[in-house]
């Protein structure tokens, strides 16, 4: 029996159990193959069941991640030599590979290894041949230790749907053998491109969520740049892509603080107030964008990062290098010829070349009525362009279908109060 | 002391994240207890047991209580009077996963004078 009269309230690190999940699945994959995640998921469970039962009424072990990494090595020890007592071979074959099994299990929980094994989950769940909502479900399930309902809350979806992602992968890769591992050459680079985007996908799936009552979801945020630091400190994935990526996802989350007013609404980047930008995040953005800054290809991840960076640069508002603004979405336009950086290049354009210019470009963007009547984001940005210039009635029209699209409680907030200073 | 009964912890499907926060729950209750001075100490109990019963006694695998009525671990306090403990056990964190706690006070063998 524990004796705990002197026991003060114990903490564990945010997130522990999470994290720790995310290790344990992929260390345990790499050992039982990736075709028995099932097993794999019902002894990481079991490992943390234990630790339930037992920290409750003991002092939680001094580092309770290598106590968790212990359990899941013994059973992983057990489960193996469950199986080798049943192969059909001679007693004194069995003996000798038993004695073998632990060193080499061991082999497989050392911390670069740890590190290679996420890594290959991250690529796995990351497999090109499914789609990225699938990816994105599987990468929250399997890497980041995330439940089913905690994922549909995150994507503002239904359980069955993400079960039915999760599950329809699953199958994909269990079928079609696909091997866990780090792929090379060639297939290496492509594979990184989908894992950028399956980041970036969750980064600003929590950036502007659509969830009603949470404008950001700082939990898909935090996930993101993790998921982007590991990648960072691995030497696969320590490529400039990489580090570019993740000094963006730094930049945009200094921002975090001076974006929610106190009622929960929205602050738009012009009336931010600037002290609040995160100091620490910004110097962080900085570090990762020179690591970036390093050979002879140029991502998109590199020209947003430095959009991102323009913004911190300027102590305010009114001093915004607009000129170098546009310069940067020029460029990025053309590696990313897509509606929303037409879109956001045309707010930059109404600073440069004024009001007018800004609506033509976004009335020029192809299918513009259909995303208008699809996307908020579109008919917000160009209700407010309208009022600017003085044109009530369209602006009201647009911001009033802005306000019926977006779930967001915070953006109809915004929305509404732009209607109200409407004439 | 203490005695907890519920369903057993694997039966509740929990996620890390959910784990995580339930074991929160228990550090700031027995937190709160060794605060006050009363926590003793306690354990938690493994699920599978035997019993041995019978005239001629035989041991049996269980017992093999219903679900939520499984004998999952105990603690120890020190308290004035079973209403002071009974007060104290308000604070047990699994009652929303159909958890009980039956609070008993242990007999002391009076010195002998």
């Amino acid at each position: 029996m524990s004796s705990g009269e002197t026991q003060s309230t114990q903490q564990l690190v945010d997130h522990l159990f999470r994290h720790e999940a995310g290790k344990m699945i992929a260390v345990l994959t790499r050992i039982f193959g990736i075709h028995n995640l099932e097993l794999v998921e019902d002894t990481v469970q079991e490992t943390f069941l234990k630790a339930l039962q037992v920290w409750k009424f003991n002092p939680v072990p001094d580092n309770p991640g290598a106590w968790l990494m212990q359990v899941a090595r013994n059973k992983t020890i057990d489960l193996i030599r469950r199986q080798q007592k049943l192969a059909d071979i001679s007693s004194e074959l069995q003996g000798r590979l038993l004695s073998n099994t632990e060193n080499t299990i061991q082999q497989f929980f050392l911390d670069t290894e740890i590190a290679d094994s996420q890594l290959r989950m991250i690529f796995t769940c990351c497999h090109p041949a499914l789609s990225p909502e699938d990816q994105v479900a599987l990468t929250l399930k399997t890497v980041s230790g995330f439940g089913v309902q905690e994922i549909a809350r995150a994507l503002v979806s239904n359980e069955a749907a993400i079960q039915k992602r999760i599950y329809r992968a699953r199958e994909y890769i269990r079928t079609n053998h696909v091997q866990f591992e780090i792929p090379s050459g060639v297939a290496l680079g492509e594979r990184l491109e989908t894992v950028y985007t399956v980041l970036y996908l969750l980064f600003n799936e929590g950036y502007s969520s659509l969830k009603a009552d949470e404008p950001i979801r700082y939990d898909l945020c935090g996930e993101a740049m993790r998921l982007c630091k590991l990648l960072t400190e691995h030497k696969v994935g320590a490529q400039p892509s990489s580090f570019a990526l993740l000094s963006l996802m730094c930049f945009q989350a200094s921002r975090f603080d001076s974006r929610i007013g106190e009622a929960g609404t929205i602050i738009l980047l012009q009336d931010q107030d600037r002290s609040k930008w995160n100091k620490d995040l910004i110097a962080l953005g900085y570090r990762f964008l020179n690591q970036s800054s390093t050979g002879d290809y140029l991502s998109v991840y590199h020209i947003e990062s430095a959009i991102a960076a323009e913004h911190c640069l300027a102590p305010d508002f009114a001093s915004t290098n607009w000129d170098a603004l546009l310069r940067l979405y020029n460029f990025l336009l053309e590696h990313k010829p897509i509606p929303i950086v037409q879109l956001n290049r045309s707010v930059i354009l109404a600073r440069t070349a004024g009001i007018g210019a800004a609506i033509d470009t976004i009335l020029d963007i192809p299918h513009i009525g259909e995303l208008l009547n699809r996307h908020y984001i579109y008919a917000a940005v160009l209700g407010e362009l309208y009022a600017q210039a003085g044109n009530s009635a369209e602006s009201r029209r647009l911001l009033e279908k802005a306000y019926e699209l977006t779930p967001s409680l915070a953006e109809k907030k915004m929305l509404q109060e732009k209607l109200a200073a409407i004439h | 002391m203490f005695i907890f009964r519920g369903p057993s912890p694997e039966d509740l499907h929990l996620t890390p994240e959910q784990g995580q926060a339930q074991m929160q729950k228990w550090f700031n209750w027995i937190g709160e207890l060794s605060a006050k001075g009363r926590y003793v100490g306690g354990d938690p109990l493994v699920r599978e047991g035997k019993t041995v019963k019978g005239k001629k006694p035989v041991a049996t695998d269980g017992p093999f209580a219903e679900g939520k009525e499984l004998l999952g671990g105990y603690v120890i306090i020190k308290a004035e009077s079973l209403a002071e403990a009974t007060e104290l056990a308000f604070g047990f964190p699994d009652f929303a996963n159909e958890g009980s706690v039956e609070i008993r006070e242990i007999v002391k063998m009076p010195m002998p004078s």
